[in-house]
């Protein structure tokens, strides 16, 4: 299956994201964030606990419980806020839950089969029938080492923590997006999971697709290397560099970040700009 | 209003009670004739009777109904509500009365005896004298009922028999205006097992009134397993009881599933008499529109070791309201008792609404009892896990709301039945028909 125009305009980034400020629950969030992510690319972005990185990812998928306050995002140049997040997803943005949902009674396959064929109907590809399906599920769910009952019970119900992760992992090889957005995938893997989940990421890297790492640690970017990382804090980018930065963060702790930002007033030129 | 329907009523028993099946029976017609006074004297249930303060009957009172159709009534087609594929004996009424050429009886073990009520009542054995009468939970219907009942299933399994094959018993009513009293009567000696299926279907918009009850009496280890499915029109008045007495290691199942009707009521009471006996009860249903759905339930774990299991959801659309009432009554002396309670709700509407009441009244002091109930709206964050997967708004809602209300019956065990539920629920939800594909 190839992505929804993915011979797009290389030109143009994938990704456009300008001075995003996002309210929940009254409180401001995201004061002001600047991305921009290229087709082909690997991005991480850190940050401490609060620092808004969760919410960055779930206003990118279309959570509506968030209040834009202001900004703007351009998803190959089209207005991605306007779209609901069946829009977008069909579109090919993806959102690998930092917390999959339970859905008792609604069993895996179902769900896979309905996000499949309502991805493939967007994009004017026939509906895959029970057989086609099985046989390209069986495929992907070989690759993220997931035992066929899984498929069988209800989506991510006693789910252990891994088997949640390579859910959502799975869920990204079938739909193939081309902006997939991971919210703390690594969190609550133990390094076996963690190699499988990397592994299954890794398989998606491609000149037409990117990829957002959202993470609060170094460790998943060992196994799935960024072309560029960057640092939220309090809402906005304050720093950005290639795959070193991760390093640094990892030895030197957010505290160094943020008290770097803290001096200047203002992030840092580059920041979010690579 | 009330004292018109009683006069109503007791004027028509007046008219009809000499040609109510079994009426040359002495204690047939004495039993009637009781009953009727009994409902005379009390009339319809108010809002101030504490088990009525949900639900109002006034539609059933301030009507008149007739106790058959004035004319013969063409043999409705009863193809879309037979259970195919299952090896199932079938009894079927029409607006109250036994069609034996849309009935059709298989074979059946030595000694078992399932046939129409109004036959029994005719030939009036007397082993049917002491179990007629009421039972210890029947509400005020159930007295109208005995005044005026005509036909149901009656069913005696003998000891240590298996009916393998279930009864379909199935009411159709045809015919707006018409008032019907089916009485079904099960007695199962000891060691015996059967499954009935009371299935109650309301033709095109039939506005009849139903007023059914059960009687069940499970000998020491028997086993009864009952459906009952209701499928009024939107139109339709339904009144139902099922009243169960369980002897010792006796085991019930029940499961009540309610779709239809203007104003539904159930009543399921079931006693546990002596030790180890166990009963396990489901619901659910499923409504929309300005329908109105009750079910007041009742267990009396009367005696120790007894294990009960209750479970029953409601999805409620557009204006409709439902009424769960739940209670679990442990007597002294009931310890060991293990019992268990729940209803959990779907409002699929602002302007739906449910009252719910999970009761438990417990005087043993060794016994384990839970009881819980939940209301609520699709969940907002298992929504945007499903957008997030691409699958539209409409279809997520469906799936979700599948979900909720499979879950019962998934429980169900004739295969054809459960198959037939899930073809209503598909045909219920929005976009049903793209759900199904998916399995």
């Amino acid at each position: 299956m190839v992505p929804g125009n993915a011979m797009g305009d290389n030109s143009k980034p994938l990704l456009e994201v300008r001075d995003l400020a996002v309210r929940v629950d009254g409180k401001a969030i995201l004061r002001g964030l600047d991305l921009t992510v290229n087709a082909g690319e690997v991005h991480a972005i850190m940050g401490p606990n609060g620092s808004g990185k969760s919410t960055f990812a779930q206003v990118l998928a279309g959570r509506e419980a968030f209040t834009v306050e202001r900004g703007d995002v351009r998803y190959d140049g089209r207005d991605l806020l306007s779209l609901a997040p069946e829009e977008r997803a069909r579109e090919g943005v993806f959102l690998a839950f930092q917390y999959p949902v339970e859905i008792p009674g609604v069993s895996n396959v179902y769900l896979l089969k309905a996000a499949v064929n309502s991805v493939r109907k967007h994009r004017g590809l026939p509906e895959l029938d029970a057989m086609e399906f099985l046989a390209l599920i069986r495929a992907r769910m070989k690759l993220m080492e997931m035992s066929d009952e899984l498929l069988y019970r209800a989506v991510n119900e006693g789910f252990s923590g891994g088997e949640k992760k390579r859910n959502e992992i799975l869920q990204m090889a079938l739909l193939e997006p081309r902006l997939a957005i991971l919210d703390e995938t690594d969190s609550g893997l133990d390094i076996d999971a963690l190699q499988v989940v990397s592994r299954g990421i890794n398989a998606l890297r491609s000149p037409e697709r990117a990829l957002i790492l959202v993470t609060h640690y170094q460790r998943l970017l060992d196994h799935v290397v960024p072309d560029f990382v960057h640092v939220l804090s309090q809402g906005r980018i304050v720093k950005s560099g290639g795959k070193e930065l991760a390093q640094e963060l990892e030895q030197r702790g957010y505290g160094w970040i943020e008290a770097h930002a803290a001096d200047d007033g203002v992030p840092a030129p580059e920041a979010g700009r690579p | 209003m009330t004292a018109a329907s009683v006069d109503r009523f007791a004027a028509d028993f007046a008219r009809q009670a000499a040609s109510l099946p079994g009426a040359r029976v002495p204690w047939v017609a004495r039993l009637r004739r009781d009953a009727m006074q009994r409902f005379a004297a009390q009339g319809l249930p108010t809002a101030r009777d504490e088990d009525w303060k949900y639900t109002s009957v006034a539609a059933i009172a301030k009507r008149a109904f007739a106790t058959e159709p004035a004319g013969a009534t063409p043999q409705p087609a009863i193809d879309a509500y037979a259970l195919t594929g299952s090896q199932a004996h079938r009894l079927v009424f029409v607006d109250g009365r036994y069609a034996p050429s849309l009935s059709q009886i298989g074979p059946l073990p030595a000694g078992v005896v399932l046939d129409s009520l109004a036959r029994a009542l005719d030939r009036a054995p007397e082993a049917l004298e002491p179990v007629l009468g009421e039972a210890r939970r029947h509400t005020i219907f159930a007295a109208l009922n005995t005044a005026f009942m005509r036909d149901g299933v009656h069913l005696h399994v003998p000891r240590a028999t298996a009916l393998d094959a279930p009864i379909h018993a199935l009411f159709l009513s045809t015919t707006s205006d018409v008032a019907m009293h089916p009485r079904n009567m099960l007695v199962l000696e000891e060691g015996a097992q059967a499954t009935l299926i009371e299935h109650y279907v309301g033709i095109g918009e039939t506005a009849a009134f139903t007023n059914a009850v059960t009687q069940v009496y499970a000998h020491a280890d028997a086993a009864l397993v009952h459906y009952k499915v209701q499928q009024e029109t939107v139109k339709g008045l339904h009144i139902a009881g099922l009243h169960v007495s369980q002897a010792r290691a006796s085991r019930l199942e029940s499961h009540s599933i309610a779709l239809g009707g203007a104003l539904a009521r159930t009543d399921i009471t079931t006693t546990f008499d002596a030790e180890g006996c166990a009963a396990e009860l489901n619901g659910l249903f499923l409504v929309g529109g300005r329908q109105h759905v009750d079910h007041h339930t009742r267990i009396d774990h009367a005696s120790p070791h007894g294990t009960s299991r209750e479970y029953y959801k409601g999805v409620l659309d557009g204006a409709s309201r439902g009424v769960f009432n739940g209670k679990v009554v442990v007597h002294p002396g009931a310890q060991k008792t293990d019992a268990q309670l729940a209803n959990h709700n779907l409002l699929l509407s602002k302007a739906a609404e449910i009252d719910t009441k999970p009761e438990l009244m417990i005087d043993a002091d060794d016994v384990k009892c839970t009881h819980g109930a939940t209301v609520g709206q699709i969940d907002d964050a298992q929504m945007f896990y499903l957008r997030a997967r691409g699958i539209d708004e409409a279809l997520a809602r469906s799936l979700l709301t599948y979900a909720f209300a499979h879950d019962v019956i998934e429980r169900l065990r004739v295969a054809p039945l459960r198959a037939a539920l899930e073809r209503i629920l598909f045909a219920r939800l929005p976009h049903g028909e793209r759900i199904r594909a998916l399995a």
